[in-house]
């Protein structure tokens, strides 16, 4: 289990957002987090990595409790601190403004490595053409870039130091439906070959057809988690008008014909 | 979760050199791995080959290094000739890895060349030249940018009521009555230490009683509205810039435009009419702070009581000397405004174009405000005012 919740609350204004939730992500999981707009999908994601206190519960990510994390020094020698263990994509890619996207990509392998700077220069430049950036990108800096080049940056700058748990905030909202599928389609290649652990908070119903290979929905304050064909048998109100609105049957009907074409 | 080092071991069979590599390849010991791999040296051996198997861990960097050494490896000595690399027996979950890290370098091509680092007297003498050309058309756009400012603003006071009167009473607030216990106490402080310098040199000729007339005119002339406006500047005109700027990167100014709004008409207009009205009074309120300061420091220091004080005062302030001060502050008004708005404008794109615009505006403004009154003192001595 690399990401273990229980018992989470939040609250914001009196109103509590989460009540009581658990959440269990394995290993080499795809899981795309969905639920209505201020359902507390991001809040859960800022509590994971820390970001965000929660009022009660405990959150496990890779076996440390986050609360009670130990400080740096007095960690056990050999295991990275949980920062080098996991990478945060958000929302608009959040890069450095004042540094390029290769420095944006070096500044964690600065950080947490000790490396001679040639190396992290060509490091930080395999990175960007992983994530499938043009070699001219590097030297730009990030308001030069368009919003989906500047997802991609931010995707390199999380991968920078190999991570194990991969956290995305709707990487696909401002894209259009083509740069969306094309990065779909990074994302599955990415957790192929690097082995990751994907936690993802989408809006996309194309991204949760193509991708996620589980999906936890927010209703409640607690979530429910399956297949997505569990899910779609629901009998949730929320659920049914979710996948079976206008758009989920015609992320539906694209899935059903991708998955036609490839066989 | 110790994972073995990494270890590599070297075989000859046939006619290829076998490298065995074992162990944890992760970017971590990037560096010993590297010198691990370009320490192998085929000799006239025309056939590498990495045995991967042993390996239990392999990152991305891990996974580079072999790449990037195979390359090396293939291109051969200078003078050499070129080997065969080829890797062998790779994990399965490692081998999408090696296939991705691979593919990426190939789209790669060459690394770019650094560019050229030169610090000689050229280069000194180019980078001045093209900041001066920088600061003449910086000037220039400046200045069209304030003469566009007082068309929307004579249009603005022929119609009266296109003017903006509540974003005006705000910004009077935050300008004006916010900043008054900043600069009183800044003026009182000023005009303390003053007094005491003017006091210990003009006693040294027995002509103690004239650190009146040099502190009040002092002050009222000059040094009143001049830390005023340096204040207001840094307070008030840094967060113009820093306000427009804000709205500049959340394109709330190009909603503006497309609703057919004029962003000077409403963001610049009120928050200059705004200064304009308030740094006189805050120019009139440090004035007499800062002569009380001076007035307490002359008792204090030579034994001047608070109502010799005010006829000694009342002697030197002949003329105009006391308007002066305040006949400045809406023209260094009008000049901070303009700096902070124009700059808030410039910003583009991200958060750290509004820091630096922001900063420039504190400077410009300062700069143009002492120039500003460098200008009036030659002004006024032609007038004998």
């Amino acid at each position: 289990m690399v990401i273990r919740v229980r018992g989470l609350r939040t609250r914001f204004g009196g109103r509590y957002i989460h009540d009581n939730l658990d959440l269990d992500v394995e290993r080499g999981r795809i899981l795309g987090v969905v639920g209505a707009s201020g359902s507390g999908k991001s809040v859960l994601l800022r509590c994971i990595v820390g970001l965000e206190r929660p009022v009660a519960g405990r959150i496990e990510v890779l076996g440390q409790e986050l609360s009670a994390a130990a400080p740096e020094d007095e960690q056990p020698s050999g295991q990275r601190n949980l920062e080098a263990r996991w990478g945060v994509l958000f929302q608009n890619g959040a890069l450095f403004s004042s540094l390029t996207v290769a420095q944006n990509v070096e500044v964690p392998l600065q950080e947490h490595l000790r490396l001679p700077p040639a190396m992290v220069r060509s490091i930080a430049r395999l990175k960007l053409a992983m994530v499938g950036l043009p070699p001219d990108a590097a030297g730009k800096f990030p308001s030069e870039l368009s919003g989906g080049m500047r997802k991609r940056a931010g995707l390199a700058r999380a991968l920078a130091l190999d991570p194990e748990i991969l956290f995305l905030d709707e990487p696909t909202a401002g894209l259009d439906p083509i740069g969306a599928a094309e990065f779909d389609a990074l994302i599955r290649d990415l957790h192929q070959s690097l082995n990751l652990t994907v936690f993802m908070v989408t809006h996309d119903l194309d991204s949760l057809h193509a991708i996620c290979d589980r999906i936890a929905v927010l209703i409640d304050g607690r979530l429910r988690i399956g297949t997505i064909g569990e899910l779609m048998a629901d009998p949730h109100p929320w659920l049914q008008a979710y996948f079976h609105g206008p758009r989920g049957r015609a992320a539906q009907e694209t899935a059903i014909q991708d998955t036609a074409g490839t066989r | 979760m110790t994972e073995p080092e990494a270890r590599i071991s070297t075989t000859i069979s046939h006619d290829s050199l076998i490298v065995r590599a074992e162990g944890s390849w992760r970017v971590e010991d990037l560096t010993d791995l590297d010198r691990l791999l370009s320490g192998i040296d085929p000799g006239t051996i025309g056939e590498i080959v990495f045995e991967l198997s042993g390996v239990t861990a392999l990152d991305t960097a891990g996974a580079w290094v072999f790449l990037e050494n195979a390359e090396k490896l293939r291109a051969g000595k200078p003078g050499g000739r070129p080997v065969r690399v080829r890797f062998e027996n790779p994990r399965p979950e490692f081998a999408p890895l090696l296939h991705k890290v691979e593919e990426s370098l190939a789209s790669l091509g060459a690394p770019p060349a650094p560019p050229p680092r030169d610090f000689g007297f050229t280069t000194f003498l180019e980078d001045l030249g093209r900041r001066t050309v920088h600061i003449q058309k910086r000037a220039l756009h400046l200045l069209g940018f304030f003469g566009l400012v007082c068309i929307v603003g004579a249009r603005s006071v022929r119609h009266p009521s296109r003017i903006r009167f509540t974003s005006l009473l705000f910004h009077m607030e935050q300008t004006g009555v916010n900043a008054l216990p900043i600069t009183g106490l800044l003026a009182f402080l000023i005009g303390v230490v003053f007094a005491y310098q003017g006091a210990d040199q003009l006693r040294r000729f027995g002509a103690e009683i004239y650190t009146v007339n040099l502190t009040g005119l002092g002050i009222v002339r000059e040094l009143g509205v001049l830390i005023t406006a340096i204040v207001i500047a840094g307070r008030s005109g840094s967060a113009f810039a820093a306000q427009i700027g804000t709205m500049r990167v959340n394109e709330e100014v190009d909603a503006l435009r497309t609703l057919g709004l004029d962003p000077v008409e409403i963001l610049v207009l009120p928050r200059l009419y705004a200064l304009m009205l308030t740094l006189p009074l805050l120019v009139f309120f440090a004035n007499i702070m800062g002569l009380l300061g001076a007035a307490l420091m002359t008792w204090g220091v030579l034994d001047l009581h608070l109502p010799a004080f005010l006829r000694q005062l009342h002697t030197a302030l002949v003329g105009w000397s006391f308007w002066i001060g305040l006949i400045k502050a809406p023209f260094f008004a009008a000049i901070i405004g303009t700096c902070g708005c124009y700059e808030g404008l410039r910003v583009q794109g991200s958060a750290e174009s509004v820091g630096r615009h922001t900063t420039r505006s504190v400077v410009e403004s300062i700069f143009l405000v002492i120039t500003a009154d460098a200008i009036f003192s030659i002004l006024f001595s032609y007038l004998h005012i």
